[in-house]
């Protein structure tokens, strides 16, 4: 599949702002993180920043942007429309959770379980993400149990590292905060081993042979494609060119979006607080942010598409 | 609404079937149907770059060629594609405006171009490549069923099917409610073993293809005179015995 830039940074940043939202509003309501009306600011201020430049970056990969509204009606069906009614209702007790911290210093009783309904609506946006994926049958790589807890988890690693970058920088670093973040790191890294473990030992029940109906006379082949140059269909879902470079995209994620930050969370909390600690968790968060665009460009890089049987592919 | 009309017994399913013994591979079924859709409901399909070295352009119908088989038993198979109509479209639900719709009267699926977003999503569920993405409207296109021939009063009766199925010089393709068991369309799979593509993904294709059939590699199958099995079973006779075998076989 053709990876289309705006769906790549739309569903990091807003993934990590989504991740973000979730976690301070947990941490609020245990009681974990400084109550300064500063600090809330800064984390949902950042928080809204992702989701918000996340969610304007989605639209513009479509035709016709100005028609985006659209897309809230048909959530009976679509997991796309669900994504949008989801990510716009998060934003009223988003906007309730935060105006009341950052402004009044209100974090307690009522605003506190709009924290925790905003916790619910991050939560349901970043699955709906997953779920458009995850539903299309055409794609193997993609339509299988792996795809929605990679989601999650990137959203609550990447989220987890900017809360502890927050922790850091108001200088109340709390260790179970870098701890949880060291957690929600490994939880990424095993799904996303085990993602790559399932699509490296399935095969997809589609082959050229079922794709033309021919396969009793043996196997088929392309003999004559229809045209001679690429059509839409080879542009958009026979994209090949980070297919070749995806053992080394893997190891670039592996150790940007994984060991990197893991390991320079456990040094920011050997050597806590500011500059240092500050300074390690800033990288953590950096690289786990760029280790997890790799990791969604190769998302699409790697899927395979149903339809490129049609154009010569022998597997998908 | 991009929720799937209900199924109803007995409900029209207008589509199409492709005999791929008879195909020859032309493309004039693709031809005409790019003439007559650039000037039909989906109107324009462009063109991009359509003099140069990287043309490209939005079709609704491809026609591919596979070769299937190995050694003398191969075949080669020409391969037209174009919407297969679903009955269970995953390109109509996962459409998030509703732009995306099959209809209940006939089960013709379509894109309303007006509130499209053009965010392809439809393109990646569908496995068999029906949908293009016009980039000039910023609107994705799919082949109506030629809905502006087939219910046009304009048009002579005979003239009232797609264009792709009147333009065919080999009478390769068939047009009709694939709903009704008594109707042409539906004898004709049932005598040829009409199949569905990609059964596995569970779209519930409506069109279906005819397979190409048994090769006849005996001259007497053929319906050749059967003297020409002869020389094969006749090889270490002397030429004047054959000769005289010849003339009095007559």
């Amino acid at each position: 599949m053709h990876p289309a830039f705006s769906v790549i940074f739309f569903t990091t940043a807003s993934g990590a702002g989504y991740g973000l939202l979730f976690l301070v509003a947990i941490a609020n309501a245990l009681g974990f993180v400084p109550s300064s009306g500063w600090f809330a600011f800064a984390t949902l201020g950042a928080a809204t920043a992702l989701i918000v430049s996340g969610l304007l970056a989605s639209t513009f990969h479509l035709g016709h942007p100005e028609r985006a509204w659209r897309a809230l009606s048909q959530w009976r069906s679509s997991w796309l429309s669900r994504e949008g009614v989801a990510a716009l209702a998060t934003f009223v007790p988003l906007s309730v959770f935060g105006i009341a911290w950052t402004f009044f210093g209100r974090t307690q009783g009522g605003f506190a379980i709009a924290g925790l309904v905003a916790a619910l609506g991050a939560a349901l946006t970043v699955f709906t993400t997953a779920m458009i994926y995850r539903s299309l049958r055409t794609i193997r790589q993609w339509h299988n149990c792996w795809v929605v807890p990679n989601y999650l988890a990137h959203a609550l690693s990447t989220g987890a590292l900017l809360l502890h970058l927050a922790a850091q920088i108001f200088g109340r670093p709390q260790a179970i905060v870098g701890v949880f973040a060291i957690i929600a790191v490994l939880l990424a890294a095993f799904a996303k081993s085990r993602y790559w473990n399932f699509i490296d030992t399935t095969k997809s029940a589609s082959t050229p042979e079922s794709a033309t109906g021919l396969g009793a006379r043996g196997k088929v082949r392309l003999l004559d494609p229809p045209h001679e140059t690429e059509n839409y269909l080879q542009k958009e879902m026979g994209f090949r060119i980070a297919r070749k470079h995806a053992a080394k995209l893997r190891t670039m994620v592996r150790w940007f979006a994984f060991a990197f930050p893991a390991a320079l969370t456990i040094l920011s909390l050997v050597f806590p607080g500011r500059p240092l600690g500050m300074a390690l968790a800033f990288l953590a968060a950096l690289f786990a942010l760029a280790g997890t665009l790799v990791e969604r460009w190769l998302f699409f890089a790697e899927a395979r598409h149903a339809v490129t049987l049609y154009y010569g592919a022998r597997e998908i | 609404m991009t929720s799937l009309p209900a199924p109803a017994a007995g409900a029209k399913k207008l589509g199409l079937v492709i005999d791929l013994d008879t195909c020859v591979g032309c493309h004039a079924c693709a031809v005409n149907c790019k003439e007559w859709n650039t000037g039909g409901h989906s109107a324009p399909l462009p063109d991009f770059d359509p003099y140069g070295a990287d043309v490209s352009g939005v079709w609704f119908n491809r026609i591919h060629t596979f070769e299937a088989g190995e050694g003398s038993d191969s075949r080669t198979v020409h391969f037209p594609k174009s919407c297969l109509h679903c009955e269970t479209p995953a390109c109509v639900t996962v459409c998030p405006t509703g732009a995306s719709y099959k209809r209940a009267a006939d089960g013709i699926v379509l894109v309303n171009a007006e509130t499209c977003i053009g965010c392809k999503l439809c393109s990646w569920a569908c496995p068999y490549g029906a949908r293009e993405f016009d980039a000039d409207e910023g609107v994705m296109k799919k082949c109506t069923l030629c809905i502006d021939r087939i219910y046009n009063e304009n048009l002579a009766e005979n003239e009232r099917v797609p264009a792709c199925v009147s333009t065919c010089p080999a009478s390769a393709r068939h047009f009709g409610d694939l709903g009704d068991p008594a109707s042409d369309v539906s004898k004709l799979v049932e005598a040829r073993g009409g199949y569905a593509l990609m059964p596995e993904m569970g779209y519930a294709p409506v069109n279906r293809y005819l397979p190409p059939r048994a090769a006849k590699t005996a001259p007497g199958c053929t319906g050749a005179p059967a003297e020409l099995d002869r020389p094969a079973e006749a090889a270490g006779i002397h030429p004047l015995l054959r000769w005289m075998d010849k003339l009095l076989s007559r």
